[in-house]
């Protein structure tokens, strides 16, 4: 019944490493589905946890943090480490709100990892397929 | 309402974005946006006149921001970035939309990858709007630089920066400068003499009217940053004054205390005063605390009493030093794995089983053996000896990865075996031989052929005593054969560590190190050298893994890092940085606590932001129950308007 279905994806790059795979995806030429809308932000560490619900109200059906991996790739010294906590007490905080914590995706990619960030964004967009709308009253 | 006048430049790209992405489409869509005054498209933005074509727009149509929708910001950020400031616009009211590698080359229907675009273009004009004008913060700097270790990397950054006209203060825990390089005997592929190649460098440190060199010195803490940093140093005693001691040696014939001498690893003895070895810098003696019988004259005091100099003072104390400095350059050398870790090859057990660097005392010709290689149980002259290589390298138990340098000194240490036992035996255990560096390659192959080693491809399982033997038990994984084979003697090829002190040294610092413990560089490739934190350098093992010339030569890297840095008049940094508002803050110290640069205090329940020391990641602001803490041009009502523009088209 959702075949026409298209999510809507927010994804939060940082620059130095999601969002620079991103761009390798790009130079590689490696296609994946057009839902995804990236914002650059320096750190994974400066997605706030209201951006992302934020994002859920304004009709959001998936969200995308893309950082550096842990332990040692980080511009910031750690700031994918503050990321990765806030994502796992955001997966609880959702699921007892009601949404369901896959459409919250954390993902490390590195510069270097442009084919790896062509397929997160096939997968998420499928598994968002999947789950359908999300609609938050 | 903001008054912004902003102008949208779409670029075509040819047909990298024009064949994907329907610009005129975009140039419509964004039109619509009430801050937008003028929006247009051109083939090549980039080009001198798609360049001309946003300067006279910005001067006919009063802009005062433009987004430019093309190629990825990393690609020409900075070229439109100038022209806007050319045009009297602020550095940071421009803005680029990536419509090229995140859109046009990653999808194929043209309609869904042009509603991507326009939302990328929309929510970028929501930012750029938002976008403060900021300038660079300038900065003055303290024009020298600080060593932490005086080993041959150490020593080689030292003399570099001040013959580069800087001062420079070194800083090396032992009671000499020489490090590790010090005690080993030739080296590879060349066969200088260590001594004789560093001694000299050693001696120019200790002359050079720019270097101060502290010993048994440690950094316990640094603060400040780039250009500015503020660094305490412990200096121990020494009880030697060394301007006075002229090392006549009275004192160490008189000294009734023995202990083993950490120099030779164990393989000789010294006094409780003594000198590390003969060319030490500074050259002067030393008192060890924890040997000396307590150092209270009325115990003993013999060395006292026969100090023509009066150079000895057992009431010398601790000193804390502090010094101001532009540039760090870390240069912590390395340890060996201890040996404690590896059971199963009699480390410890068996006298006649040693490490590398003890057997480079044995042949070193200032070694405990006067150059002549005799085995430390009775002093016989081994008829064969087995090398085993990669001991703690390249072993999941233990180190993962290769020390790199191993293949080449046990090469070296079977050929100067042979040159000084001709008719002895060399057996050389290994995984793989590698020897990657100029003339290496030869050097083994020299060994293999003329020398007569015996290069059996296998590792040791075990090694055990028999008829007053050492037996080394293997398979030769190449013949499949099991062997064991009969020793005088056994030296392992002990694997690299980073030396104790370095993690210690990499919080007091504030730099990463990698899982290893070596510091972690900030790009492997191009930016080998440069620590994360700005304005401290890294070279050496410390950094990972190397020979001598490698060294060497990452030190000159790092010197002309830091040269690069103390030449400068002022420094130059990014504002894009957190920013307090004080009305809103409560003191709470969270944002404190996330920092990973220190750059945030807690002043009269206030947060105060080093705004040299933030670099801007933003985590803080993520953190910030009241939202008191922004990042500037990433504040959270543009990111929000970003989000808001994106799921609203």
């Amino acid at each position: 019944m959702n075949e026409e279905f298209e999510p809507r994806i927010v994804a939060f790059l940082c620059r130095w490493c999601a969002y620079a795979g991103a761009d390798l995806a790009g130079v590689s030429r490696l296609e994946y589905p057009p839902n995804v809308t990236p914002i650059l932000v320096p750190c994974s560490g400066r997605v706030d946890p209201q951006f992302i619900l934020l994002a859920f109200k304004n009709g959001a059906d998936g969200v995308f943090i893309g950082g550096c991996h842990t332990p040692n790739d980080c511009h910031y010294i750690a700031g994918n480490f503050k990321a990765l906590k806030r994502y796992a007490l955001l997966k609880k905080y959702l699921e007892q709100i009601g949404i369901n914590p896959r459409r919250l995706r954390l993902e490390w990619i590195s510069a270097t990892e442009g084919a790896k960030f062509a397929r997160v964004m096939k997968e998420f967009t499928e598994e968002l397929k999947k789950l359908g709308p999300l609609r938050v009253r | 309402m903001t008054t912004e006048r902003v102008g949208v430049f779409v670029c075509h790209c040819g047909r990298n974005i024009a064949g994907t992405v329907d610009v005129k489409k975009v140039v419509e869509a964004v039109s619509e946006h009430p801050n937008v005054v003028y929006a247009t498209d051109y083939k090549y933005m980039c080009s001198e006149p798609g360049q001309n074509l946003i300067r006279e727009a910005i001067m006919e149509h009063r802009l005062t921001a433009v987004v430019v929708a093309a190629c990825t910001p990393s690609m020409h950020e900075e070229t439109f970035r100038k022209v806007c400031s050319e045009s009297g616009l602020n550095w940071y009211k421009c803005e680029i939309a990536n419509i090229r590698e995140q859109c046009s080359w990653v999808h194929s229907e043209m309609d869904k990858a042009t509603e991507k675009a326009i939302k990328i273009v929309y929510s970028t004009i929501e930012k750029v709007i938002k976008n403060e004008s900021l300038a660079p913060i300038t900065i003055d700097l303290e024009k020298k630089c600080l060593v932490i270790g005086g080993g041959i990397a150490g020593i080689q950054a030292a003399l570099d920066v001040a013959d580069a006209g800087f001062d420079v203060i070194l800083v090396e825990k032992s009671p000499t400068i020489g490090g590790r390089m010090a005690q080993l005997s030739e080296t590879f592929p060349t066969l200088d003499c260590a001594q004789c190649i560093l001694t000299p460098r050693m001696v120019a440190v200790a002359r050079h009217p720019r270097i101060k060199i502290y010993t048994l010195s440690e950094v316990i803490k640094v603060d400040g940053f780039v250009g500015n940093f503020k660094v305490w140093i412990k200096k121990k005693p020494r009880y030697v004054d060394i301007e006075k001691c002229t090392m006549c040696g009275e004192c160490e014939k008189v000294c009734p205390v023995v202990v083993p001498n950490e120099f030779d690893r164990g393989l000789s003895l010294r006094k409780a005063i003594y000198i590390p070895f003969p060319q030490a810098v500074p050259a002067a003696y030393v008192i060890d605390p924890d040997a000396c019988l307590g150092l209270n004259p009325i115990v003993c005091g013999e060395c006292i009493d026969v100090c023509d100099q009066k150079a000895i003072n057992y009431d010398d104390k601790e000193e804390i030093i502090v010094e101001n400095v532009g540039a760090i350059i870390v240069a912590t050398g390395y340890d060996l794995y201890p040996k404690e870790k590896i059971a199963e090859y009699g480390y410890g057990k068996y006298e006649d089983v040693i490490d590398s660097l003890q057997f480079e005392r044995l042949l070193s010709s200032t070694g405990p053996t006067g150059g002549v290689i005799r085995r430390p149980s009775d002093g016989k002259i081994p008829e064969s000896i087995a090398f085993i290589q990669c001991v703690g390298s390249r072993d999941a138990n233990h180190l993962e990865y290769c020390s790199k340098i191993c293949c080449m000194y046990t090469a070296k240490h079977a050929m100067m075996y042979k040159h000084l036992v001709p008719n002895g035996q060399a057996y050389v255990f290994y995984i793989d031989v590698r020897a990657a560096g100029k003339g290496y390659e030869e050097f083994i192959k020299r060994v293999m052929e003329e020398y007569g080693v015996v290069y059996i491809r296998g590792r040791v399982s075990k090694i055990y005593k028999e008829n007053g033997k050492l037996i080394v038990q293997s398979v030769d994984t190449l013949t499949g054969e099991r062997l064991e084979i009969p020793v005088d003697m056994v030296v392992l090829a002990m694997g690299m560590v980073p030396s104790r002190d370095n993690k210690r040294l990499a919080e007091t610092l504030r730099i990463p190190v990698d899982q290893y413990g070596f510091f972690q560089e900030v790009h492997p490739k191009l930016r080998p050298v440069e620590s994360f934190t700005s304005g401290i350098f890294v070279c050496g093992v410390a950094q990972g893994p190397k020979d001598i010339s490698e060294t060497v030569a990452q030190a000159s890297a790092a010197a002309a890092k830091a040269i690069a840095l103390l030449s400068k008049d002022k420094i130059y940094h990014e504002p894009i940085i957190a920013h307090v508002n004080e009305e809103l803050c409560s003191g709470c110290g969270v944002c404190q606590s996330v920092c990973p640069y220190g750059a945030i205090e807690v002043i009269n329940k206030v947060a105060k932001v080093n705004e040299v020391l933030c670099e801007g990641c933003g985590t803080c602001v993520s953190a910030c129950p009241s939202a008191a803490i922004q990042l500037k041009n990433f504040r959270d009502e543009q990111i929000i308007s970003m989000i808001q523009t994106i799921l609203s088209r």
